[in-house]
């Protein structure tokens, strides 16, 4: 949702309760508990197919209902029968789950290809499933702050393509970079991203700033 | 706006039901494990536990240094640790750097230390809004940021979780680590406050 329009102002809630009605607090539990409903990639898939106008329309914890159901039929685990049955009412997702398609995996790819200071730009892809690369951010250039270390690839683990593990990086974007000449000259948006989001970029159009900031604590690895 | 929870519960509350239902008599989960993970969000995690991090990082020049090298070795030291808090990131304010935490993909939040998140944190309004134009968010929350100070927003797009660890108050030197923490507010560690000066209580006599 990272720079979208149209959903107005912040509204907070004094005191508000961890959950606002029981089968939230369920709700909740049952997915942390039940791991047939898939890996977190699955999940997180899965919520983006309740489909655009229901996801808009629907309160956090109705978008997990959702998503759990989706995944449970997907599985085999439940069947929409049984579900119908009980009253659950399934959505009907808004696209099928998807398989990866990609080259195989090979373990080189735990090597890091970029290094506090390089200059990459996030890559211009519109995958039809699953991806963490924000939107905003495709096209655009930054600057690596950190190398976090390595870790499974959602993007393929969401879609049966297993961990693929690679680095993720946390890459400065200068916020004129991302929202053009009206964003304060200092700000910066750092979002992590994974090796296969990123190329090279020449250096140039990013600040010096967004450079000195390299020098830091190291990160963990694992 | 339709994502708050003003419509009837009733219609999920069904679902919920049946679908918990239905995954019992598979032996898929089981009401007591249910119980017991709701109890721990309920009682044992929330932002207590973030705020006697700052507070101790404030207070122990040795534990700060180790917070910003590995928050999530530094915090396991107090016994925090848990989903949604393996790879836990701090980033300190400081007089020239504001930060500001988001997930605008979902709302990943760092679960560890701060419990789960408001409903406001999960709103599409903040999640959209928070990168593209954080100061004006920022002054709809009563903040104003000095135009001098960098505002770095962090989109938590991947497994790491961040928290914020803010500015320590003015006029707190004497004050201990224990009543430190008491001041540490949720949102000073999201980024979406400060902490306000410590008034020195006027001595009688």
């Amino acid at each position: 949702m990272g720079g979208m329009d149209g959903f107005g102002q912040i509204v907070r809630e004094d005191d508000e309760p961890l959950f606002h009605f029981d089968w939230e607090a369920r709700m909740f539990a049952l997915l942390l508990a039940c791991r047939p409903a898939g890996n977190i990639d699955e999940l997180r898939h899965a919520i983006e197919r309740i489909g655009a106008s229901r996801y808009l329309n629907s309160s956090y914890y109705e978008r997990w209902l959702d998503a759990a159901q989706i995944l449970l039929i997907e599985r085999g685990v439940l069947s929409r029968a049984e579900l119908e049955a009980r009253g659950a009412h399934p959505p009907i997702p808004s696209q099928p789950s998807m398989h990866f398609e990609g080259p195989p995996y090979e373990d080189s790819r735990m090597r890091a290809r970029f290094r506090p200071g390089d200059h990459v730009i996030a890559r211009n892809i519109n995958p039809i499933g699953h991806t963490r690369l924000p939107r905003y951010a495709r096209g655009k250039r930054g600057v690596i702050w950190r190398d976090w270390g390595v870790y499974a690839f959602p993007d393929s683990n969401a879609h049966g393509g297993g961990h693929r593990p690679h680095h993720v990086y946390s890459v400065a974007f200068d916020g004129r970079e991302l929202w053009g000449a009206q964003a304060p000259r200092r700000d910066k948006v750092h979002i992590d991203l994974w090796e296969d989001h990123l190329e090279t970029a020449k250096p140039g159009k990013v600040s010096k700033r967004a450079k000195t900031n390299t020098k830091g604590m190291r990160g963990s690895r694992r | 706006m339709s994502e708050n929870h003003s419509r009837a519960p009733s219609g999920p509350a069904l679902r919920v039901k049946a679908l918990e239902a239905l995954l019992e008599e598979k032996g898929l989960v089981d009401a007591a494990t249910l119980d017991h993970i709701i109890d721990t969000f309920e009682h044992q995690v929330g932002p207590r536990n973030g705020a006697r991090v700052v507070a101790k990082a404030w207070t122990d020049p040795g534990f700060r240094k180790l917070l910003l090298a590995d928050a999530t070795a530094a915090v396991a030291h107090l016994g925090y640790g848990g989903p949604e808090g393996g790879h836990l990131v701090a980033v300190e304010n400081t007089a020239r750097v504001h930060n500001l935490v988001v997930c605008t993909l979902c709302s990943c939040y760092p679960w560890s230390v701060l419990g789960l998140p408001p409903s406001w944190y999960k709103s599409f309004a903040y999640r959209s809004r928070a990168v593209r134009d954080p100061r004006g968010l920022l002054k709809e929350f009563g903040l104003e940021i000095p135009a001098r100070r960098e505002i770095r927003v962090w989109d938590s797009s991947a497994e790491q979780r961040y928290i914020v660890i803010p500015q320590r108050p003015a006029g707190s030197e004497n004050v201990s680590e224990e009543a430190l923490a008491k001041l540490v507010t949720r949102d000073s560690m999201i980024g979406t406050a400060i902490i306000a000066p410590v008034l020195r209580k006027e001595t009688a006599e």
